[in-house]
């Protein structure tokens, strides 16, 4: 199997760009107060990952491949990775939540890279099954890649659809769990202890699963370049919730706070971005 | 009209590659024996997961596929709702909710396997479409609709057994119209389903007392034919609403809407469901009776008995 980490040099540009989308979704914060900036920046790499490094964007940039967000809220990390490829505008971005604009706090089928329209915990994975399924039953090459929130997977609908994917035998898929140990209400693994661990119970309903940091763009790419079967796969990714910035950092509060302009500065700063 | 449903998405799906049917686990899905057999690939069994069935179904269809959900009505629709609601409606795909076993056919099997309250409930969803055949000729002509409609559907069917109301009606079927199969001058009856065969046999007899009487299959209940309804409300003296669906959001309450609007001024009375879970069991006729919806009881309320 290739097993190719990122070399040295793609690691650095990913790391930089993972920085410069914070300070983006940071930015837009100061104009407009709704949005989840937390769940974004905990799968912030996770999304790198798969539109800059997995995603097979041929010389034209067209893909076969499809990148589709389950934990709708974390879209900001989406919209601020497809503003960076040119898909959407700097003037999408800025009209973010404005009554002119076509950007809302979840993602809506029909704008430029939204594949499915999600925001209720729950339906990414089973749309993803099918979407995967039909792209085999066509003869299409490309993979389809899923964002999925550990919140979500307490939804019945994300079991059912974990039970039929390796049952439709869809290889294509690859799932991407944002392990951050965060819902609205506190720690996952307080709410609900039983829902570890989860890499067996994963592996169990006959996926391949991977556990890697999610916050390392290399080992999230090699996960998937190094896969073992041709079953359906999901990398576990554990995470920080708030990455990035100390104060957010495992908050809840921040889940869907925007900073004020002190904190966007101590948030800059953190970042590394000069004053 | 399951055996007819199932043999006329196979002709459908032999002449269209995209046909695909998700089902959940149901019995009665046996009668697709011929799909499966021929089209394995494209009939999906999902088990008892019916938001899966809903979500496999819209995630095809946003690759291109046209999907058809297959189950009894209530685990159709009402188990999967919301799924129904973001996953087909609000993306509007070209999805099917094929209910059947609708309305209290499944008599005895209690309120879990009833739908009485889906024509309000599909209804109430933008984007959302309800399609309810009277009988297998009918329902055949919408399948073969369906399999290019583009955009979410209900497709509301009955069972098995029923017979064929629409072998000579004077209307053909279209989509989005209201249809006469039998033309009058004095009064209307009009309804939907299999229930209609129920005002039929009301017409009839209103046609021993000396009557001349239409007999109107509204097959489409969202869009609802306005147009089509204000005709039938000035051409007739007398009106009838027959529905196996509860008073709330059916066709009664969207033709009396409709009869407010237009300043209609002939007679108009509606014989629905009432808004009860049903606690008693026996056949579907006996049923429809514990509801006031047996022709007998119908012809004596229009006819003054």
């Amino acid at each position: 199997m290739n097993s190719s980490d990122l070399d040295p040099f793609r690691a650095a540009e990913s790391n930089e760009r993972c920085r410069r989308l914070r300070k983006r979704i940071l930015d837009i914060s100061q104009q407009v107060k709704a949005l989840h900036i937390a769940g974004a920046f905990s799968c912030m790499e996770v999304v790198e990952t798969i539109y800059f490094h997995l995603m097979d964007r041929g010389t034209n940039r067209d893909t076969e491949d499809t990148f589709l967000m389950s934990k709708g809220h974390g879209c900001m990390a989406q919209y601020v990775a497809l503003e960076e490829l040119g898909v959407l505008s700097e003037k999408d971005i800025s009209e973010y939540c404005t009554s002119h604009g076509i950007l809302g706090v979840h993602p809506d089928y029909g704008n430029p890279g939204i594949e499915a329209s999600t925001g209720s915990l729950g339906h990414g994975l089973t749309l993803a099954v099918g979407m995967a399924y039909a792209d085999k039953l066509s003869g299409k090459r490309g993979t389809v890649y899923a964002v999925l929130s550990d919140g979500e997977m307490q939804e019945g609908s994300t079991w059912e659809g974990m039970m039929i994917a390796p049952t439709l035998g869809v290889s294509n898929l690859v799932a991407f769990l944002d392990l951050n140990d965060f819902q609205s209400l506190g720690r996952t693994s307080e709410v609900l202890p039983n829902f570890y661990p989860i890499n067996a119970k994963v592996e169990s309903f006959g996926w391949e699963v991977a556990e890697v940091s999610g916050h390392d763009t290399g080992a999230l790419f090699n996960a998937v370049r190094s896969r073992k079967t041709d079953k359906p796969m999901m990398v576990l990714a554990k995470t920080t919730k708030g990455k990035g910035v100390s104060y957010m950092e495992n908050v809840p509060i921040w889940h869907y706070r925007a900073p004020n302009a002190d904190e966007y500065k101590t948030a800059l700063r953190e970042l590394g971005f000069a004053q | 009209m399951r055996n007819q449903f199932a043999e006329s998405l196979y002709k459908v799906a032999c002449a269209d590659e995209k046909i695909a049917v998700i089902v959940a686990d149901i019995s009665p899905a046996g009668s697709m024996g011929k799909f499966r057999e021929e089209f394995p690939e494209r009939f999906i069994n999902v088990g008892v997961a019916e938001q899966s069935m809903i979500g496999l179904c819209a995630g095809m269809a946003l690759r291109g596929f046209k999907s058809y959900a297959y189950t009894i009505a209530p685990f159709t629709i009402y188990r999967p709702f919301e799924f129904v609601r973001d996953d087909v409606c609000y993306q509007n795909l070209p999805v099917t909710l094929v209910g059947m076993g609708s309305g209290i056919v499944y008599s005895t099997l209690g309120a879990t396997h009833h739908t009485l309250e889906d024509v309000a409930v599909m209804s109430a969803i933008p984007n959302m479409h309800v399609l309810a055949p009277c009988d297998p000729l009918e329902l055949a002509e919408a399948t073969t609709f369906s399999a290019n409609f583009g955009k979410p559907l209900y497709l509301r069917i009955g069972k098995s057994g029923e017979p064929n109301l629409t072998e000579d009606a004077i209307d053909p079927f279209e989509f989005g119209k209201v249809r006469y199969v039998e033309r009058g001058e004095d009064v209307c009856l009009i309804g939907y389903g299999p229930a209609l065969s129920i005002a039929k046999e009301v017409a009839g007899r209103l046609r021993e007392d000396g009557k001349s009487v239409s007999l109107v299959s509204a097959h489409t209940l969202k869009p609802l034919d306005r147009e089509g309804i204000i005709s039938i409300l000035q051409a007739h003296k007398e009106v009838f609403v027959v529905e196996e669906h509860t008073a709330i959001g059916g066709l009664g309450t969207k033709i009396k809407e409709i009869a407010w609007d237009s300043q209609a001024v002939c007679r108009l009375e509606t014989f629905a469901l009432k808004d009860e879970f049903i606690h008693c069991y026996g056949t579907h006729a006996d049923m429809q009776k514990a509801h006031g919806l047996s022709p007998e009881q119908i012809y004596a309320v229009v006819s003054g008995g």
